[in-house]
């Protein structure tokens, strides 16, 4: 055990899926898909024994070739990062069997393997870093290698969709590189510690932190920016669905938190917060009611996300008016928001995937007899449903409650309302697909057959969102750490 | 783990268990699954009853596992828990030998019979919470439990019954959420406790703990079906008779109405609740949900849409128990809890013999229908002079508990509102009764189905054959130990010796 904490992983858990990125592109699609589990599973090790040496022995640093920061790049992990870290991996794992199965009969297979682990690789590579440049370059390193995944779909649509997430992934960067150049223009230092001590209020810190946080919020799709997302995330293939909603989102979220919590916390941020917070409300409810009305389960899925990323916006409205010290249950919330939307999105997605395959169709009201048919896909999506509705015992229940009772504690009871209203359109448009799934099969309606794996690999993510509802306290005990 | 800790685990497992095996089960696997099926509900009964027991010495059954930071899960089974639990187990028994029969040859019996168990466990789980988080978790499991049983027909109309009983519970569940986690800020952690937790609070929280009241009792007043939050129960009538039957008589009605009782007494506590001038407007909504449902009931030709009307009604008898300041009402209340249990499956019972034997689905279709069906138009009179309140039947302890109780709270117009909804029961169960033993078949029955040398199938016909005579036994031997009575008075002493 001496031994396992000793180790550093953190170098590790970039350069082996830059290792299996580089291996699955020369060797080819087979022997991709073959050495793929082997690199997931060692993922997984390498994530949960950092977040065991963080829980163990606090936020762990490394400076690559011994050079210090300013000077070299330094790796850093604290509960936060092993926690997005782990996500990745967890959610990588079950989403990478699936593609195993879903690609062995469909063209694709060539392009996947490489890109996904060039996709797991610069979202590690982001949440190690602790450099307001570096990050952009993973940051950078990821819309390129997102972009990518979204065209195997193949298709004019599919290119479409992803020429117009490259346009949105490009500006964003270029907002978020603009606040990187005034920032180090004006403190010499690109490190964000070095920063967060250097930077004072005034007009200079607050464009620098308005254009980063615009940069960002176009990658995580806050309303208004959200054009780019629903084609993008309905329209790629599924596995790829569920990488880019479940992880690749939370991504840019994640570091729009590190910044806000580290960075900007000297700014005056109430307004700004209360502002992205609106913004949040308006999403949840304008991607509910395109879900409500959409007739394509993908899309469905994929306004769900919009709504479901608003929720990770009240954080900001949340923990900017916090002046009593409750900040705890809102960052609690919003991460944990984050971790059981991963789970849930990505078996929804792998779920729809699974029943798209056997029917031959997307269209939500052609689902009837699938509750007899393929009960273990609708299962893991009605699992998942639960968790993004907010219902116990999910991990979107303890995420809705973390975030009530940070709206409580701060007084902002109009949160509350919006959250409340949020849960049910969301229950409205998931009771929808359910719904219909329950039907009884129209007369000569045929199935194909679909392969066992596409529908336990939903099955595990979303039990995985179940879990993570039973046991909360872990998870919530590694992100209190860092505040400790 | 010791012994006292596995029970309440256990006693929820057995269902569960028995639930999510049967999901598994093919549709040809009949033997097994009935096997399952009585196992588990045998099983839960001998938990319940050793458990029922320990509970009347004192024993101390509790298990905790944290949730959140400082928030545990928490089960554990007080007296008052146990007169719920046991209803559950009893009736779940009942139910699960009249849905056996009732589903014999209808296809999708594992699916049927999984989300039943699972709605039997959210049930049992609901009487075990031991925190109002506990009690949450398994409200809301109810509601998804339910859904399924709701439209398990499939049609149109079960569909949009489905919508509507969903748009309701889960609307319910959403205001109750926001009361819960308000407490919780407040509080930090409400556990159920005898005598209640909030009169410690300060007096200047006074005006919050009203408004979280309100937001409490509208989420459990859904359940609850009470006035005007009553509109899913009619529709949700669609269901099969044995749903039905269980979301009448224990599953989602009483989770509305024990969630009620407790916040009053473990939460609040009764006498900090009459300081608050809480228990007022809730006894008016009761008395108004009660003369409301008993005149709807009038109307309805359909025989389940009747005794639907009828159970909005009865189910705020026990609230306005509940709300009633003084230990005769509290008791008056508590033992409708169970009594209205018994006698409303029942009902149910008979209306889906009447249904699946006959085709017989309105109450002008019954004339000198107790000559064609004797044993089940026998037990249905019995449960309907139960609800009444004639006696030597269980309704009449009820109501004569209830009516000294509004007398000893001082409320001698809830006394009037009792006397009157008896006479509008006897208006609307009197006919019918009339109907069947006293007037001649007019018309051929509209479906008769081929039985044996039995009225119908014995397993129909043995579960509201047993009810009516519990409906009876628990009236005559009321003062029995471990009658609902004896354990009524049980509960009230314990909450009310603070």
């Amino acid at each position: 055990m001496q031994a396992l904490l000793a180790l550093d992983l953190l170098p590790w858990l970039i350069v082996l899926p830059l290792a299996f990125a580089t291996a699955s592109f020369l060797l080819g699609a087979h022997a991709a898909r073959a050495i793929a589990p082997a690199g997931l599973a060692l993922g997984l090790v390498a994530a949960g024994c950092l977040a065991w040496q963080v829980a163990g022995a606090g936020p762990q640093r490394q400076a690559l070739g011994g050079w210090e920061a300013p000077l070299g790049i330094t790796l850093h992990a604290d509960g936060l990062a092993a926690l997005m870290l782990s996500m990745t991996a967890v959610v990588a794992m079950p989403v990478g069997l699936y593609a195993r199965a879903y690609f062995r009969h469909r063209p694709g297979g060539v392009h996947f393997w490489p890109l996904t682990w060039f996709l797991i690789a610069s979202m590690n590579a982001l949440y190690l870093s602790a450099d307001v440049f570096n990050l952009y370059v993973t940051l950078e390193m990821l819309g390129l290698a997102a972009v990518g995944l979204v065209m195997i779909g193949g298709g004019a649509a599919a290119l479409e969709a992803a020429m117009r997430y490259l346009l949105a992934a490009v500006a964003g960067s270029l907002f978020y590189l603009l606040g990187v150049a005034l920032l180090y223009g004006a403190h010499a230092t690109l490190d964000l510690a070095l920063l967060a001590v250097r930077l004072v209020s005034g007009p200079h810190a607050a464009l620098a932190a308005a254009l980063m946080t615009i940069g960002l919020i176009v990658k995580t799709a806050l309303f208004p920016l959200h054009f780019w997302l629903p084609p993008a995330h309905g329209g790629a293939t599924p596995p790829v669905s569920a990488l880019l909603s479940a992880l690749v989102i939370k991504a840019s979220f994640y570091l729009l938190v590190r910044l806000w919590l580290d960075l900007f916390g000297t700014l005056d941020t109430v307004a700004a917060g209360q502002l992205l917070g609106a913004l949040g409300a308006a999403a949840i409810l304008w991607g509910s009611l395109l879900a409500l009305r959409e007739k394509k389960l993908k899309m469905l899925i994929a306004y769900s996300t919009i709504a479901q990323t608003g929720y990770l916006f009240l954080f900001f409205a949340l923990v900017t008016a916090d002046r009593v010290g409750g900040a705890g249950s809102a960052l609690a919330g919003g991460v944990y928001q984050a971790l059981s939307h991963a789970a849930a999105k990505s078996a929804m997605f792998l779920a729809a995937g699974g029943m798209i395959a056997s029917m031959g169709s997307d269209v939500i009201a052609r689902l009837d007899g699938l509750s007899t048919r393929l009960p273990v896909s609708l299962f893991a999506f009605a699992l998942a449903s639960v968790s993004l509705v907010g219902l116990p015992p999910s991990g979107g229940f303890i995420a809705k409650w973390l975030l009530l009772d940070a709206a409580l504690a701060t007084g902002q009871w109009w949160w509350l309302v919006v959250m409340v209203v949020g849960g049910l359109l969301t229950a409205a448009y998931v009771f929808r697909v359910l719904r219909h799934a329950f039907l009884p099969a129209c007369q000569g309606k045929v199935f194909q057959p679909v392969p066992r794996t596409l529908e336990l690999s939903a099955l595990a993510l979303a039990l995985v969102s179940l879990l993570l509802g039973l046991t909360a306290t872990a998870p919530l005990a590694l992100l209190a750490g860092d505040r400790a | 783990m010791s012994l006292n800790e596995a029970l309440p685990l256990l006693v929820v497992a057995t269902s569960l268990l028995t639930g999510l095996a049967i999901f598994f089960l093919a549709e040809g696997q009949q033997r097994l699954r009935i096997g399952l099926n009585l196992g588990g509900a045998l099983a839960k009964l001998a938990l319940v009853a050793f458990m029922l027991r320990g509970v009347w010495q004192g024993q101390h059954y509790e298990i905790r596992y944290p949730v959140l930071p400082g928030i545990d899960f928490v089960l554990r089974a007080d007296a008052l828990s146990m007169a719920f639990v046991t209803l559950s187990a009893v009736l779940w028994l009942f139910t699960t030998i009249y849905a056996i029969g009732y589903l014999e040859g209808s296809p999708h019996r594992s699916r049927f019979f999984g989300f039943f168990s699972l709605c039997v466990t959210a049930t049992v789980g609901i009487a075990l919470a031991g925190n109002l988080l506990s009690f949450f978790l398994f409200y809301e499991f109810l509601t998804l439990a339910t859904y399924p049983l709701v439209v398990h027909r499939g049609t149109d109309k079960a569909m949009h019954a489905g919508n509507i009983y969903l748009a309701y519970t889960l609307a319910g569940g959403a205001i109750l959420l926001v009361g819960v986690v308000w407490l919780y800020h407040l509080l930090g952690n409400v556990e159920f406790t005898q005598g209640g937790v909030l009169a410690r609070l300060p007096a200047d929280h006074h005006d919050q703990l009203i408004v979280i009241f309100a937001l409490l009792v509208a989420g459990l007043g859904v359940k609850a079906a009470l006035f005007p939050l009553h509109g899913w129960l009619p529709a949700a009538m669609v269901a099969p008779a044995p749903v039905s039957a269980l979301l009448h008589a224990v599953a989602v009605v009483k989770a509305g109405a024990f969630g009620i009782v407790r916040v009053i007494y473990d939460v609040y506590g009764i006498e900090f609740a009459a300081d608050l001038g809480l228990l007022l407007p809730l006894a008016v909504v009761a008395s108004i949900t009660i003369l409301y449902g008993s005149l709807r009931a009038l109307t309805q030709d359909g025989l389940k849409r009747r005794l639907a009307f009828s159970t909005v009604s009865q189910v705020s008898y026990i609230v306005l128990g509940a709300s009633m300041f003084g230990p005769i009402g509290t008791i008056g209340g508590l033992v409708h809890l169970v009594h209205q249990g018994i006698m409303k499956v029942t009902l149910f019972f008979c209306a889906g013999n009447l249904a699946e034997t006959l085709g017989i689905h309105r109450v002008s279709e019954m004339a000198g229908v107790g000559r064609r069906m004797p044993w089940t138009m026998g037990a249905f009179t019995v449960a309907a002079f139960g609800m009444i309140g004639v006696p030597p039947m269980a309704g009449f302890i009820s109501k004569w508990y209830l009516g000294l109780g509004a007398l000893d709270a001082a409320m001698p117009w809830a006394l009037a509102v009792l006397v009157i909804s008896s006479l509008l029961n006897a208006a609307y169960f009197l006919p019918v009764v009339y109907t069947v033993w006293f007037r001649q078949q007019d018309k051929p029955w509209p479906s008769e189905a081929r039985t044996g040398r039995l009225e119908t199938d014995w397993t129909l016909l043995l579960p509201p054959v047993l009810t009516a005579l519990l409906t009876l036994g628990l009236g005559l031997f009321a003062v029995a130990a471990f009658s609902p009575l004896e354990w009524a008075k049980l509960v009230t002493v314990r909450e009310y010796q603070r």
